[in-house]
């Protein structure tokens, strides 16, 4: 079984595209949605939800009013200003790390847990798919994102499929370097843009810190081909393998627009690009 | 007046719309790229980098000559980052620390019995001070530019993107370039603003995304309105949905293949059709418009 993370550093690259339309090239396969806190992959693939789960993470303090007797310790321990000045919790700004819990002399400071996300495994047309919602302004640690993988894998394993193909989230932070681990190979998605190239380096930085090797898409290759060429001599300096490079394509949106993967909609050029993409990657990871 | 450019989707357009509006606003603004993990507008302002300070996080260093590997601090370390083994049978202890793992709290220092935890810096990133002279006019004027990058390999945003915040002059008129996403790095950039632009494009996963930040901002009662990029791409549920909802849409910026290459370049749209200049100005005083009729 070979497990598969599409990411790109820099967000809007088409990092969910490429993941949706893999979803259906590949043959018994199981799906996974890393990005937990702006998920797209499920519009493409229209998951059939099977299982649903709560996802608790961590702990908010709450302060009891009655109990508090306004000394203040609480706030000048805290450094994440999460206690108002009139002794309130500031929930968005807490980090549970129940410090004020430990110093309040009253007792007063309670530590209670969230309930931060909810995850779930469901059937869609290409196989099976875990996938994943934060609740909105959670503090997304990363294990939310590890819970997915690991189910996704296990998953995997009791239906013997042969890949685990994940879309990944963007950045280079906690929710990126925990969708790295176990990976064999992270399909960076760029375009040829300043932007594009100078977040992709970012990226496969943390890819190789974490001994992940790479190989790299470029989409909308056609916008900039100077920067196209840039990029492919960033590959060979660097030693990454290019999968891909496919075409700014309108049919690829409006594949979206209809709930479709580029593969499903009798589309142009990037479709067979991507094609193209999915058998250079196959071959690399034999 | 704090302005915060969010998104929820990556790639709709956020750093083209506060550097934009940096460059076509009168008096110079102060602008502030929280995006940590994947700083761009750097690419686009070329601002000359006058200082740079590093980012710290304080974490726990074990004198293991004082240690009697009691275990109160992991017992109060609400992330796991220390493991201790008590010592058996004349056997010494050991404690591991996993700093990777540390928010920084002080607990464990505070709380050790035997005072043998003292907290060292560990570097996570850098914030860089400067100024950008990529379109300085008389009347534009002299533009701050602070940003910050996070290492690679570090995990948290945060504590970097505080540390950018810190340089906030509120004189100014402030812009914030947000992450993406509508987790704790957007949370820690746009908290504290007057005002929050949302970009986005008209398609599915923008539209998705788009209703995930508009929660986002909702939790935080920061008031705010939508640009629509790329316009004439995707379908009309995006207006409707702002329209149902209602909410403001500030601006609308059609797709443009010499926008798009302009971009690639790292050239502010401003720059190479100056015309645009007035549409990013009208922007802006349809934010203030907004924010005084609050």
């Amino acid at each position: 079984m070979k497990q598969i993370v599409i990411i790109s550093g820099k967000g809007g690259t088409g990092k969910t595209v490429i993941t949706g339309a893999f979803a259906a090239l590949a043959e018994n396969k199981v799906m996974a949605d890393c990005d937990v806190d702006a998920a797209d992959l499920h519009l493409l693939l229209q998951p059939d939800i099977k299982e649903r789960h709560e996802f608790r993470s961590g702990k908010t303090a709450v302060i009891d009013k009655e109990k508090c007797i306004k000394c203040g310790k609480c706030a000048a321990v805290c450094r994440f200003n999460a206690i108002n000045n009139d002794l309130t919790i500031d929930r968005v700004s807490c980090e549970g790390c129940a410090f004020c819990s430990f110093i309040c002399p009253a007792g007063a400071i309670k530590m209670e847990e969230n309930v931060s996300g909810e995850w779930f495994i469901s059937e869609t047309r290409f196989g099976p798919m875990v996938h994943a919602k934060l609740g909105i302004a959670e503090e997304n640690s990363g294990k939310l994102v590890s819970l997915v993988r690991k189910q996704a894998k296990e998953l995997a394993e009791r239906r013997n499929a042969d890949w685990v193909i994940v879309d990944g989230a963007p950045g280079i932070g906690c929710p990126v370097i925990a969708s790295l681990s176990g990976i064999d190979c992270a399909v960076v998605v760029t375009e040829p843009t300043l932007s594009g190239l100078h977040d992709a380096n970012r990226v496969i930085g943390v890819a190789k810190h974490f001994g992940v090797s790479c190989g790299i898409i470029v989409n909308k290759y056609d916008l900039n081909m100077s920067m196209t060429e840039r990029i492919e001599n960033y590959c060979k300096d660097n030693n990454i393998g290019l999968i891909g490079k496919i075409h700014f394509d309108k049919s690829v949106v409006e594949s979206m627009v209809n709930g479709k993967t580029a593969i499903e909609y009798p589309a142009g050029i990037a479709k067979e690009e991507i094609i193209g993409a999915w058998q250079v990657l196959q071959k690399k990871l034999k | 007046m704090i302005i915060s450019v969010a998104s929820g989707k990556g790639g709709t357009g956020k750093t083209t719309i506060a550097v934009n509006m940096a460059l076509s606003i009168d008096g110079g603004v102060q602008f502030l790229d929280c995006d940590a993990e994947e700083p761009n507008a750097h690419i686009f302002l070329k601002p000359v980098i006058k200082q740079s300070k590093k980012v710290f996080i304080p974490v726990p260093e074990i004198d293991e000559k004082k240690c009697t590997y009691c275990g109160r601090c992991r017992q109060v370390c609400a992330y796991n980052a220390i493991a201790v083994i008590k010592g058996t049978g004349g056997k010494r202890g050991s404690i591991l620390v996993f700093s990777n793992l540390c928010h920084g709290c002080g607990s464990c220092s505070y709380f050790c019995p035997e005072g043998a935890i003292k907290e060292v810096n560990k570097e996570i990133g850098e914030v860089e001070i400067g100024s950008s002279t990529a379109l300085t006019t008389s009347t534009v004027g002299f533009m701050q530019f602070i940003h910050g990058r996070l290492n690679i390999g570090e995990a948290m945003a945060p504590p970097v993107i505080r540390q950018i915040k810190k340089y906030i002059n509120p004189t100014r008129t402030v812009i914030i370039d947000a992450p993406p996403g509508t987790s704790c790095p957007v949370v820690e950039a746009i908290k504290g603003s007057d005002f929050c632009v949302l970009v986005t494009e008209p398609t599915p996963f923008g539209l998705n995304d788009l209703v995930l930040a508009v929660e986002v901002l909702r939790k935080l009662a920061v008031p705010f309105g939508v640009v629509i990029n790329r316009s004439d791409l995707g379908n009309k549920k995006t207006d409707e949905y702002c329209e149902s909802e209602n909410i403001p849409i500030l601006m609308r910026l059609p797709f443009k293949k010499e926008i798009a290459m302009a971009y690639s370049k790292g050239e502010p749209i401003v720059k190479v059709f100056p015309e645009y200049r007035k549409d990013f100005r009208q922007l802006f005083d349809a934010i203030k418009e907004k924010k005084g009729s609050l």
